[in-house]
């Protein structure tokens, strides 16, 4: 895929320029094309349009990450593409801006994407809707590439609402099931609920610093160190403020704790989406955003502090969900939840580096387990439930075996001082940062957590592989017998997948946290300067980097012991007094849902109703428009009986008014310029 | 004494007037009613005399009299109505009618009464009456007027008149069905190709196309 | 007027004489004309109130009432020595004669069609 690190740098600048700009576009164009005119080109012409344009990207973006991020000189580049907007002292800039945070950005999203785009063409094949599917995913790319490319706070909500948007489209693809289109709704209006936190970041680093852009911005972030500012009508640490808002939108679009109820009823939507955006791009923005304001959040320790906690949260929680679902893809949808708090645990202690490495090898692994997934699901006939599978492992040989490397590379198989799959690298780096880490949360509560949950991970990978592909089969007859292996146009991205999985950790490790950090990042991502944690991590004790090690193992040696050797345990230990409910606790989720259906759901939809037919219905209606509406017809009841259809009744009436008007002339003067003055004062012609 | 007279001629005819309008509106019998709005118009046509509006008076005797009035009888005598019942339900609104009237009487005798006419209206007549004694009589003078300066009103008038007497005609007219006319416009319009029509007889069969024997 | 015998011819002529020659000077008042024209345009809507039964009465009763306007129209020309007024009357009655052509014909019309003009069954002008 790529194209190594040779420095093609002594382009010329224009040709640099242009290629950004056509990373950028290309995507929004195949959109615009499929979108538009996909009707008429047809769903082939759609695929092939779209999948050349990601191709054509993935391989730019490549070359760029080789000359931003490969190459030696310091380089941070932007190209200003218009003036967006000015309103008093705000003023915008659109721009394109790449450094070494954003051309991994740049890689990830853009090889993935294409991977996908070429995934669905044989995943998608059989739906009436290819284009639509094919423009979304594009433009979906389109917003993502906007977001990681943003120069000001601006341009990366336009980005952050842009993958919103498209993953509602996406989740709810197939429109016709109530489930996918309740799930898009859950997760758009769970994403307010973080973005309005962003968006109140976003003012309020507009009211401290008069710019949202990102380098005035970084500029002027230590000299507000200490400050306070009114929120909320007390006073509070400015930074920490503007952090944990800020943060609170990354909550959002990456699932983390409170906010993570909508990732896994996003798997309603097709697998190829969950794959692209629920797996290794979109979720992975807050993860990104958390970096890109380095600078900001590295000068608050609160906020530090409350984004390892949150994370470690997460991450212990999803993989306790994780153990019991039965759903294949909620499974690894839980798992991505649980390492996006690994992501998180990385950057709140100071270890930006370990984060985005984690994000960047997730993003391979994960997209392989979801695309692996993907493929089981389409040789069951979309049959979801591992219940109903097992013994696959003969009927569909390529799929096991890429499933597998996806699973070593999330669990993390490796060994210590000597090297192994893409997921020990980064997520062992993970623990060790917050071993070393001084705070406390970090130092106690985050290790721990991640280490269970390590073990965890990967007890409940490889319980979906025994599930789904070991065993006796529990898939009834037909689908078993008719289970077929993926075609090539599917197996094709797995195993480019398959090889960043295997491969990216040990590649590119001594350049995401090793000895090539700062030649790699060239400041990009920012350390404040109590920050030693990249030297600290040198000084773990032994114990420390085996841990996960072992977690992982007696991990996967639980699993074999429950599914493959007792078959029987699983079924006698939820059936323990004690035990039972704790499964069900997990099974529930925690009973998440419950509770915010209970808190939030209901009660607004009560206000909902009482707004609508109390207030709305009854009072604003009633006597607005249906009040006046009845009263008019009811004045027009008795005048309609005016109108007798008697000829003569007419007359009598024309004749009562001549009387009348005669009568009005035959008062006396100052009583008719009374009356006439009172009649021109109702018909508006004034006095 | 000349005074005493026309005063005397227009109290009688007044009297006359109103008496027989009266008499339109009660009589049992339309036919009566329309012999007693004749007499009506008679004796306004007299009062028109008096007010020196010869012509007008001529005008309401030959048009009203001779046209309308008759046009009403006609019409009344031609439909086949009965007369006894058409006068059930007479008094019904009678009250509502006598009271509208004596408002209404009441207030245009007191305008009447209480009218004052601008003293400076006598400058600003449009077309003054003809001189008394003069050459011009009345008939002369309104002609004078009527087709010079009234004279688009005059057109109107006839174009109304036109107007009404096509509207009556296309009202009443009626075709009786079953009787064949001759449509001058469709003869003429008749081309040699709608008129004769070529077929192609083969020897020994019938000129009917075959495709009608077949349904 | 070939009827009249030549006494009565003499007496008209005369008649007519004697008005023209003091026609300006109206010795019978303004306000007598106008009480007479008020009457009778009264009458008129008494008449349409009266009758019930038959709408051929109520055409007369209009006739009536536009004839209280014409006195009017005539009594006020001559009273101000001004011709416009008997224009008026003269177009007032040109379009009353219309009106009757007009009513009368969409009467024998309904008659044809309804076979009633009674005013109780003149009942379908309403939407």
């Amino acid at each position: 895929m790529g194209t190594g690190p040779d420095a093609e740098s002594l382009e010329p600048k224009a040709f640099a320029n242009t290629m950004y700009q056509a990373i950028l576009f290309l995507p929004l164009a195949g959109a615009i094309i499929t979108g538009f005119f996909g009707r008429a080109l047809g769903a082939r012409a759609s695929e092939l349009i779209t999948c050349a344009f990601m191709l054509v990207a993935a391989v730019l973006s490549w070359i760029a990450f080789s000359q931003i991020a490969l190459a030696h000189e310091a380089a941070t580049v932007k190209i200003p593409l218009f003036r967006w907007l000015t309103s008093g002292d705000l003023d915008v800039n659109w721009s394109i801006r790449v450094d070494a945070l954003t051309a991994v950005m740049l890689v990830v999203v853009n090889t993935v994407s294409s991977l996908v785009h070429v995934y669905s063409i044989g995943y998608m094949h059989e739906d009436p809707h290819r284009p639509r599917f094919f423009a979304y995913l594009s433009l979906f790319t389109f917003a993502m590439l906007a977001l990681v490319t943003s120069d000001t706070f601006l341009q990366m909500f336009f980005g952050w609402e842009g993958v919103g948007l498209m993953s509602y489209l996406l989740i709810g693809f197939w429109y016709e099931k109530p489930s996918a289109n309740a799930a898009a709704m859950k997760a758009f209006i769970v994403n307010r609920v973080g973005d309005f936190g962003f968006a109140l970041g976003i003012f309020g680093v507009f009211a401290v610093f008069r710019t949202i852009d990102f380098d005035t911005v970084f500029a002027a972030a230590p000299s507000k160190t200490g400050h306070f500012m009114t929120f909320l009508g007390g006073q509070y640490d400015t930074m920490t403020v503007l952090c944990l808002l800020l943060f609170m939108g990354a909550m959002g679009k990456s699932a983390q704790f409170m906010l993570h109820t909508w990732l896994p009823d996003a798997m309603e939507g097709p697998t190829p989406v969950s794959a692209l955006i629920h797996a290794a791009t979109m979720v992975t923005a807050g993860v990104f955003m958390v970096a890109r304001l380095s600078p900001l959040f590295e000068q608050s320790q609160t906020a530090l502090n409350f984004v390892v906690l949150i994370g470690a949260t997460t991450a212990f929680f999803a993989a306790t969900v994780g153990l019991v679902q039965n759903d294949i893809k909620r499974v690894i949808a839980y798992s991505t939840c649980s390492q996006l708090g690994y992501m998180f645990v990385a950057c709140g202690v100071g270890a930006y580096g370990a984060g985005i490495f984690h994000l960047f090898t997730h993003a391979f692994f994960k997209a392989l387990l979801f695309l692996g997934a993907g493929s089981v699901i389409h040789a069951m006939h979309h049959e979801q439930d591992m219940r109903n599978m097992g013994g696959l492992s003969g009927k569909i040989p390529w799929t096991w075996g890429l499933m597998l490397v996806g699973t070593l590379a999330l669990t993390g198989v490796g060994i210590p001082g000597f090297g192994g799959m893409a997921g020990f690298y980064s997520k062992d780096a993970i623990i060790d940062a917050a071993f070393v880490a001084h705070a406390n949360v970090a130092h106690v509560y985050a290790f721990d957590l991640l280490v269970a949950a390590a073990f965890m991970t990967s007890f409940y990978s490889w319980r979906l592989m025994f599930m789904t592909f070991h065993g006796q089969t529990r898939a009834d007859r037909d689908t078993y017998d008719h289970a077929h292996e993926s075609p090539m146009v599917m197996l094709v991205p797995l195993i480019v997948l398959a090889l960043g999985a295997i491969g990216a950790g040990a590649l590119f490790e001594g350049f995401f946290i090793g000895e090539g950090y700062a030649e790699f990042w060239k400041g990009a991502l920012f350390a404040g300067s109590g920050n030693t944690i990249r030297e600290d991590v040198r000084h773990i004790p032994l114990w420390t980097s085996w841990a996960p090690v072992v977690a992982m193992a007696s991990g996967f040696a639980l699993a074999w012991v429950m599914y493959i050797a007792r078959p029987a345990w699983p079924a006698a230990i939820v059936a323990l007094p004690g035990v039972n409910g704790i499964y069900y606790f997990l099974l529930n989720k925690w009973y998440f849902d419950q509770l915010y259906h209970w808190v939030f759901v209901v009660p607004a939809l009560w206000l909902g109703r009482l707004l609508w037919k109390g207030g709305d219905g009854a009072i604003i209606d009633g006597l607005g428009p249906d009040g006046i509406a009845a009263s008019v017809q009811r004045v027009m009841r008795s005048a309609v009986k005016l109108q007798s259809g008697f000829v003569y009744h007419y007359a009598f009436v024309m004749l009562i008014g001549v009387t009348l008007i005669a009568t009005v002339f035959a008062m006396p003067a100052d009583f008719r310029h009374y009356v006439s003055d009172a009649l021109s004062h109702l018909f508006g012609r004034g006095a | 004494m000349t005074l005493a007279l026309s005063e005397l001629f227009f109290w009688l005819f007044s009297l006359i007037l109103i008496a027989s309008a009266v008499m339109v509106i009660w009589a049992k019998n339309p036919v009566h009613s329309v012999l007693f709005l004749i007499l009506a118009f008679f004796n306004a046509a007299g009062l028109f005399v008096l007010a020196g509006a010869e012509f007008l008076a001529m005008l309401l005797i030959i048009v009203y009299v001779g046209a309308v009035a008759v046009l009403f009888l006609f019409v009344v005598m031609m439909l086949d109505v009965d007369f006894a019942e058409l006068k059930a339900g007479f008094m019904k609104n009678a009250p509502l009618g006598l009271l509208v009237g004596v408002i209404l009487v009441a207030e245009l005798i007191g305008f009447v009464s209480s009218w004052v006419i601008t003293p400076g209206m006598v400058s600003r007549i449009a077309s003054p009456s003809p001189v008394t004694g003069g050459a011009v009589n009345n008939t002369q003078a309104l002609g004078a007027v009527l087709y010079t300066k009234y004279v688009y009103f005059f057109e109107a008038s006839g174009i109304i008149l036109l107007i009404a007497m096509i509207g009556a005609i296309v009202l009443t007219l009626r075709h009786k069905p079953g009787v064949r006319r001759q449509d001058i416009g469709a003869q003429v319009a008749r081309t040699p190709a709608t008129a004769v029509e070529m077929v192609k007889v083969k020897s020994g069969e019938s000129s009917v196309p075959a495709a009608k024997e077949k349904v | 007027m070939a009827g009249l015998s030549p006494a009565m011819t003499k007496f008209w002529i005369g008649f007519a004489g004697r008005l023209e020659k003091r026609s300006n000077a109206m010795e019978i008042g303004l306000s007598s004309y106008l009480g007479v024209a008020a009457v009778l345009f009264t009458i008129g809507v008494i008449g349409i109130f009266l009758n019930r039964k038959n709408v051929i009465v109520i055409l007369m009763s209009v006739e009536l009432m536009l004839l209280a306007v014409n006195l009017n129209l005539v009594a006020f020309s001559a009273h101000l020595g001004d011709l416009t007024g008997q224009v008026f009357a003269l177009v007032i009655l040109t379009v009353a004669a219309a009106e009757a052509a007009i009513g009368l014909a969409i009467l024998v019309v309904y008659y044809r069609n309804r076979g009633s003009i009674a005013v109780e069954d003149i009942n379908m002008m309403k939407g």
